[in-house]
């Protein structure tokens, strides 16, 4: 049979971000994908060595609006590390709960924009209608909605109040309502289920195979979550990470809901242990000669972060590897087989974050 | 007011764009859709497709690679249309200007009309600026009747 060539994207009414695809096509089927990336490529590793260090943290921070405060985090933790400088107990909780709130509102635009992909349209909006009581909670602590700088090197920018904590505490329960009301549409629905059960299926051995990270990982049956390391306060938080065995797009939805509830229970956790205190440590001078490697949990899964000083103000490299460059492998390997009107949802599935792959 | 002019100026669409953003200003022109800033009280619809779309958004500079993508997506526009730069990626580089792969702001690629600043932009700058955009697209809608088009 002959085949066709279809490009998907770049520019594409279900993807925000510009990923370009073309698709091998026999009939509706797909044999083979190539993705091609750069579209979003701005060469942010390179402008971070004219940056002073502390500068960095607001650069990496707009690697990607969605996850900035993992990478203000990572980042932080890796100068830190280099610079022996210890972090006040009260900084840790405030990024655990920055960092929680962050992975909500990212697990609920996912869900949002999973539900407008399979025509959903009024589940979109109602899970976004949700999403914005966590945006909410950012400006009124952070005072940005999206890219909130909350972290610094030695701590937190800013401290939050007992009202503020209380006001946290009653909205995510108020959250927890909320989507406790769609979970059954989006794990029960007849039709919904029908678009995501057995589609994109990712056994665990092809994904321990091709290195998948984060949600896709955990829906595959692998328990792994780097939060279980207990990287800063973690450790003293009570979790498991959410698994399932199935590894198809049911499994992503089912995890990704899931641990919007983990995030509440985390943030609730973290205000009820929070010591008093500092929330940043002083610190002088400049990183000293070395390098070193940080790693956290995205909502997307695990970030590196390498970092080597030369003892001057400036970095002399950063580089960072991000869980969608760990996941299109995958993704290549779920799309052969699979019908043309399921591609939007596999790549969906995988959760792309096109401009913290590029840079 | 014919019936297109009355149209388009109580409903224009929008197709949106991402240049080089880092997604900050992409999630908040969506955010502009949903229900809590509901741009579509205002006849706004998000389409896909540029050749029904009246009013662009772009977010995040230009770079070497997607600036022909840009120029495809207005140039697919029909006449009259507007360019909305939303964000400082778009209207100057921000800052990424210096990176090596950054055109600067999308005005170096396509004609633009408003400048939304921000980083990130919030939605109510947003919403702002697309009905700034409904009136340079009402202006350039006469433009072009008075040139007979």
């Amino acid at each position: 049979m002959s085949s066709t060539v279809i490009p998907f994207g770049p520019q594409h009414p279900v993807l925000p971000e510009p990923l370009h695809i073309k698709l091998v096509m026999e009939d509706e089927n797909i044999v083979d994908a190539i993705p091609a990336i750069g579209y979003v490529h701005r060469g942010l590793e390179k402008l971070t060595e004219t940056k002073e260090f502390t500068q960095n943290v607001f650069v990496v921070e707009r690697v990607c609006g969605i996850c900035s405060v993992m990478h203000a985090m990572a980042y932080c933790q890796g100068i830190e590390e280099l610079m022996n400088i210890e972090v006040p107990d009260r900084a840790k909780f405030l990024r655990v709960i920055w960092a929680e709130l962050h992975r909500m509102h990212s697990h609920l635009l996912w869900l949002g924009l999973l539900a407008d992909a399979f025509g959903f349209e009024s589940l979109f909006m109602q899970v976004w209608r949700d999403r914005e009581k966590v945006m909410d909670i950012m400006e009124e602590t952070a005072g940005a909605r999206v890219v909130i700088s909350a972290n610094t090197i030695g701590g937190t920018r800013r401290d939050l109040t007992k009202e503020q904590m209380v006001k946290i505490n009653v909205t995510v329960d108020e959250i927890k309502h909320d989507i406790q009301q769609v979970e059954a549409v989006f794990l029960n629905n007849y039709t919904v289920k029908h678009r995501l059960v057995g589609r994109g299926i990712l056994s665990k051995a092809d994904a321990i195979e091709l290195c998948a990270v984060g949600p896709m990982a955990r829906a595959a049956g692998i328990p792994m979550d780097l939060r279980t390391t207990g990287y800063s306060a973690y450790g003293q938080l009570d979790f498991e990470p959410v698994t399932h065995s199935d590894g198809d797009n049911y499994a992503r939805t089912y995890v990704r809901l899931h641990e919007v509830y983990q995030s509440i229970d985390l943030i609730k956790q973290a205000i009820a242990k929070i010591p008093d205190g500092e929330h940043v440590a002083p610190f002088k001078g400049n990183p000293p000669k070395g390098e070193v490697i940080s790693r956290v949990e995205q909502p997307r899964g695990e970030v590196l972060y390498y970092l080597r000083a030369n003892g001057t103000k400036n970095l002399e490299r950063l580089r960072l590897r991000t869980p969608t460059f760990q996941n299109i492998p995958s993704l290549i390997k779920m799309l052969p087989g699979s019908q043309l009107a399921d591609v939007p949802l596999l790549i969906l599935t995988i959760d792309p974050c096109i401009s913290c792959t590029e840079r | 007011m014919g019936i297109i002019s009355k149209s388009r100026k109580k409903s224009p669409w929008v197709i949106h764009y991402d240049c080089t953003s880092c997604n900050g200003c992409d999630i908040e022109v969506l955010a502009c859709l949903t229900p809590l800033y509901d741009a579509e009280r205002l006849g706004i619809i998000n389409v896909g497709n540029p050749k029904h779309a009246d009013i662009l958004l772009v977010t995040g500079s230009a770079n070497k690679r997607n600036a022909h993508v840009l120029k495809n997506i207005y140039n697919q526009m029909p006449d009259p249309k507007v360019v909305v730069a939303i964000g400082a990626c778009a209207c100057t580089g921000g800052i990424f200007r210096e990176c090596y792969n950054v055109m600067g702001g999308i005005e170096n690629v396509i004609p633009v009309d408003v400048f939304v600043p921000g980083c990130c932009a919030r939605p109510e700058a947003i919403i702002d600026g697309i009905v700034q955009g409904i009136g340079k697209l009402d202006e350039k809608a006469d433009a072009m009747k008075d040139e007979g088009k």
